[in-house]
């Protein structure tokens, strides 16, 4: 079984706003903030925390396709901009889709093993809001293979994850699957409604699930299979944490109270070019999950909390018996039963997840863990949960693609 | 000859104003997407732009791109489909853009009418005068060989009066199209005594293919919609002169105008309608259709007036709002013209004041943006429980507005009396659908 050589600790979280509809800031006939506006943000709000610039090693930062959303490569290139004192230091971006935060958190995590630096920002971040929709899903379906793409949907994601839920529908039942999907969606907009930086932490609507029934899946208008309440919305944003050693919690004068460690990653990828092998299983999330989980010697039953890329609700429902809650086709019935919400067996999604907060897709992986920090730590604010004894662990699992790329990990409180 | 034969080759006359350049976009969409269809691979659609400006033309084709592009990035779900067939086309990107050119490659602008001697379908929209209308139709019919048919988008013109003049027999239909034509989902169509079925059943399948809401209407003057609104503008100015006489000009003109919005709960003020339509074009088309009524006078010297005085009202050609009755300022009336005094009054100087006079309105407000998203029952109910608070007012404002509100009935009834319209609903549905109302005249509130 592999180890961790050396301990890691992630402290320092901080997330820009998810920027987006839903959001008073929001106006799409007026220009927003560029992609160095939330690089900057997160940078500076985390040298903040730790006393510094000169604190830092160095930089990795987790985008997708700033490339086609911001006519903007080389990413690395903007740590100067985070501050002066920053420029010259390494710095550089790590790519895989939608899983690129989590990528971005395991770069420094492996940089740490190396010894070759002690303190690293790891800054995950998106914006997408810089072309409409329709044109937006061309960009993100880069996260799929090209040669797909003509056959495709013309809102590509949503329709891959659509065909899922619709093998889903059709193995186990139409009602019965919507009850589940219908409930994964109340509970991302409850729970992104006490998290200020949530996308949708102004949502008001009173019932939440007489709103998610209102659509019914209109293959006319969007995808056969899916509403709009499936998915996660359209969001510009970052978030960014430290990833240190010991030696560099110390360096940071950081007390552990104030940091978690990572006891397990799991990292696993899928070849982009097949089909799933099970349209109703997260094949991938299913491997990587298993190998964090041994990595930290745990069991589903010991985690007390879950970030999940549920970038649709069918992703959510799925996560869950791939990480072994429900049995195949019973994830559905065990979210419907309240199991995943806040009070629930296993909170997942504790700030709203991707549908809730928000999905700045190059930057999600590291939001999941700077929620999980917060919540091991007490930094949650009003999502604030409680954690039992017996379960003090807290896991993300942040997937790119259809179930391609999937980075998970394990955390508990620093001792 | 079938509907796609008939769409083969098409003009617009006048398609560089307002109504010609609705009509030019949503017939170029609707060939572009026939000439999609596998069975009409080798078919040539022409669409002929023909206008007298150039620079119109020029602005035209702009206007025309950048709208196309809007509809391909609303339809592209559907468009993946028609292109079906085009594996060079991969991401939406690609099959938007294929599209705006399919669309724009239909279309030929020009200033020669020649072009039009070829077509099978010729749309007028050209000014609202009869003469010039009856002279274009003579000299497309006497040189083309197809027997084109012609629809007419006038909207006070007498169609039966043009197709005997120039000659058509039967081959004359009013289509009329709200403005903007792209936007507005109504059409009212009228008859002529010799319209064709065929050439009415084509209209009916093209307005249909449109998405649009058809309404038939008299060939009488004004049809329903100008039948309504002339009558009713008259209406609101008559009570502002009555004001008048105890208040100055920009006072009535600023009670009248909120009465007719908020207290009857319509999308604007009678005189801001006005400003919007034009008011050259409504004292135009009130002298087209007075002569042929004999009852009554639809005629306000103070529309002469204002148009002495050469305030217009109507739209620049960007759409913003040129000051009429009301000056705008981002397309808010911020202060009223005083005929008497040949210049703007701040409404900030005379609101409180007429404000008072109105008294206020009832306790549960109402406003048209939120009346006309309810449906059905709960609409009738809350409008119901909005007038009859109304009504139970000792108000100046509400005295206006139940006296309005009963006009603006006696009108549409009128309009069904005189066989305008076949059926009090065709009103109401021309009132809702082209005027945005909330509800239509014809409704029980006011009684």
């Amino acid at each position: 079984m592999k180890k961790l050589r050396k301990k890691v600790y992630l402290t320092a979280g901080y997330n820009t706003i998810s920027l987006g509809t839903g959001r008073s800031e929001f106006n799409p006939k007026k220009s927003r903030p560029g992609i160095e506006h939330y690089i900057k943000e997160a940078g500076e709000n985390l040298l903040k925390k730790v006393g510094g610039p000169d604190k830092i090693d160095e930089i990795v930062i987790g985008n997708f396709m700033a490339a086609r959303f911001n006519k903007q490569a080389h990413l690395g290139g903007f740590s100067g901009i985070i501050d002066k004192e920053l420029e010259f230091k390494p710095a550089i971006r790590v790519e895989g889709a939608c899983a690129s935060g989590g990528l971005a958190l395991l770069t420094a995590i492996k940089n740490i093993q190396t010894e070759l630096s002690d303190t690293i920002l790891a800054l995950g971040v998106e914006v997408q809001n810089s072309v409409k929709a329709i044109y937006g899903a061309d960009i993100l379906a880069g996260a799929g293979w090209f040669q797909k793409r003509r056959n495709g949907h013309a809102y590509f994601f949503p329709g891959q994850f659509s065909d899922r839920a619709a093998a889903y529908y059709q193995k186990y039942g139409f009602d019965y699957a919507r009850k589940g999907l219908g409930q994964w969606f109340v509970n991302a907009i409850e729970n992104a409604r006490l998290c200020p930086t949530a996308q949708e932490y102004e949502n008001k609507v009173p019932d939440l699930h007489a709103l998610y029934q209102s659509r019914k899946p209109d293959g006319r208008f969007f995808v056969d299979d899916l509403t709009v309440f499936d998915c996660s919305k359209v969001s510009d944003g970052a978030s960014s944490i430290a990833v240190v050693s010991e030696e560099g919690l110390e360096r940071l004068g950081v007390s552990k109270d104030q940091a978690v460690e990572v006891i397990g990653i799991g990292h696993r990828v899928r070849n982009i070019t097949e089909d799933p092998p099970d349209m109703v299983e997260l094949t991938t999330i299913k491997k990587a999950a298993h190998d964090a989980m041994e990595m930290a010697g745990i069991t589903i039953d010991q985690l007390g909390t879950i970030e999940t890329h549920d970038c649709f609700s069918i992703a959510g429902v799925l996560a869950t018996e791939a990480l072994g809650y429900a049995e195949p086709g019973k994830g559905a019935g065990f979210v419907a039963e309240g199991n995943t919400s806040r009070e629930g067996k296993v909170p997942m999604n504790t700030t709203g997840g991707l549908i809730g907060w928000g999905h700045p897709t190059g930057g999600t992986g590291v939001h999941m863990a700077v929620t999980i920090w917060e919540q091991l730590t007490g930094n949650a604010g009003k999502a604030q949960i409680k954690l039992s004894d017996d379960k003090p662990y807290g896991m993300t699992i942040n997937m790119g693609g259809d179930d391609v790329t999937v980075v998970a990990a394990v955390y508990k409180k620093a001792e | 000859m079938e509907y796609a034969e008939r769409l083969e080759n098409v003009s617009v006359l006048g398609a560089a104003g307002k109504m010609g350049s609705g009509i030019l976009l949503l017939t170029a969409v609707e060939m572009a997407d026939l000439s999609l269809l596998p069975e009409n691979k080798n078919k040539v659609f022409v669409l002929n732009a023909i206008d007298v400006s150039q620079p119109g033309l020029k602005g035209l084709m702009n206007y025309l791109r950048s709208q196309v592009l809007k509809i391909a990035e609303k339809k592209t779900v559907m468009l993946r489909k028609m292109y079906g067939d085009r594996d060079d086309l991969a991401e939406n990107r690609d099959v938007i853009q294929q599209y705006v050119n399919d669309v724009m490659s239909v279309i030929r602008p020009s200033t020669r009418m020649e072009v039009a001697y070829e077509s099978k379908l010729v749309f007028e929209a050209v000014a609202e005068n009869k003469a010039l209308k009856v002279k274009l139709f003579r000299q497309i019919d006497e040189n083309n060989e197809n027997k084109p048919w012609y629809f007419t988008n006038t909207s006070s013109v007498p169609i039966n009066e043009m197709e005997k003049e120039a000659g058509l027999e039967g081959r004359i239909l009013g289509v009329h199209f709200y403005n903007p034509p792209a936007v507005q989902k109504l059409v009212e169509i009228i008859k002529t005594e010799n319209t064709l079925d065929e050439v009415h059943e084509f209209a009916l399948v093209y307005s249909k293919k449109l998405r649009k809401v058809v309404v038939p209407s008299s060939d009488f003057a004004g049809f329903i919609g100008n039948g309504h609104f002339m009558r009713d503008a008259l209406h609101g100015i008559r009570e502002a002169e009555e004001l008048s006489k105890t208040y100055s000009y920009p006072e009535s003109i600023y009670m009248i105008n909120k009465v007719a919005q908020e207290y009857l709960v319509r999308p604007m003020g009678i005189f801001q309608l006005i400003d919007y339509v034009g008011i050259d074009v409504v004292n135009f088309i009130m002298g087209v259709m007075n002569p042929y009524l004999s009852e009554e006078e639809l005629h306000h010297p103070l529309l002469e007036k204002m148009l002495e005085l050469e305030v217009r009202g109507g739209q620049n050609s960007d759409g913003s709002q040129k000051d009429g009755f009301l000056k705008y300022e981002k397309g808010r009336p911020v202060a009223i013209f005083d005929p008497d005094q040949k210049a703007y009054v701040e409404i900030s100087g005379i609101k409180d004041k007429c404000d008072e006079i109105l008294g206020p309105l009832p306790g549960e407000q109402v406003s048209w943006k939120k009346a006309v998203r309810l449906k059905g029952e709960k609409k009738d109910e809350v409008l119901t429980k909005f007038f009859n608070a109304l009504k139970n007012m000792d108000t100046t404002g509400a005295e206006i507005a139940i006296r309005y509100g009963k006009r603006s009935k006696d009108i549409g009834k009128q309009l069904v009396e005189s066989k305008v319209a076949f059926k009090e609903e065709d009103v109401n549905t021309v009132m809702l659908t082209g005027f945005f109302h909330a509800y239509g005249p014809i409704n029980q509130f006011f009684d």
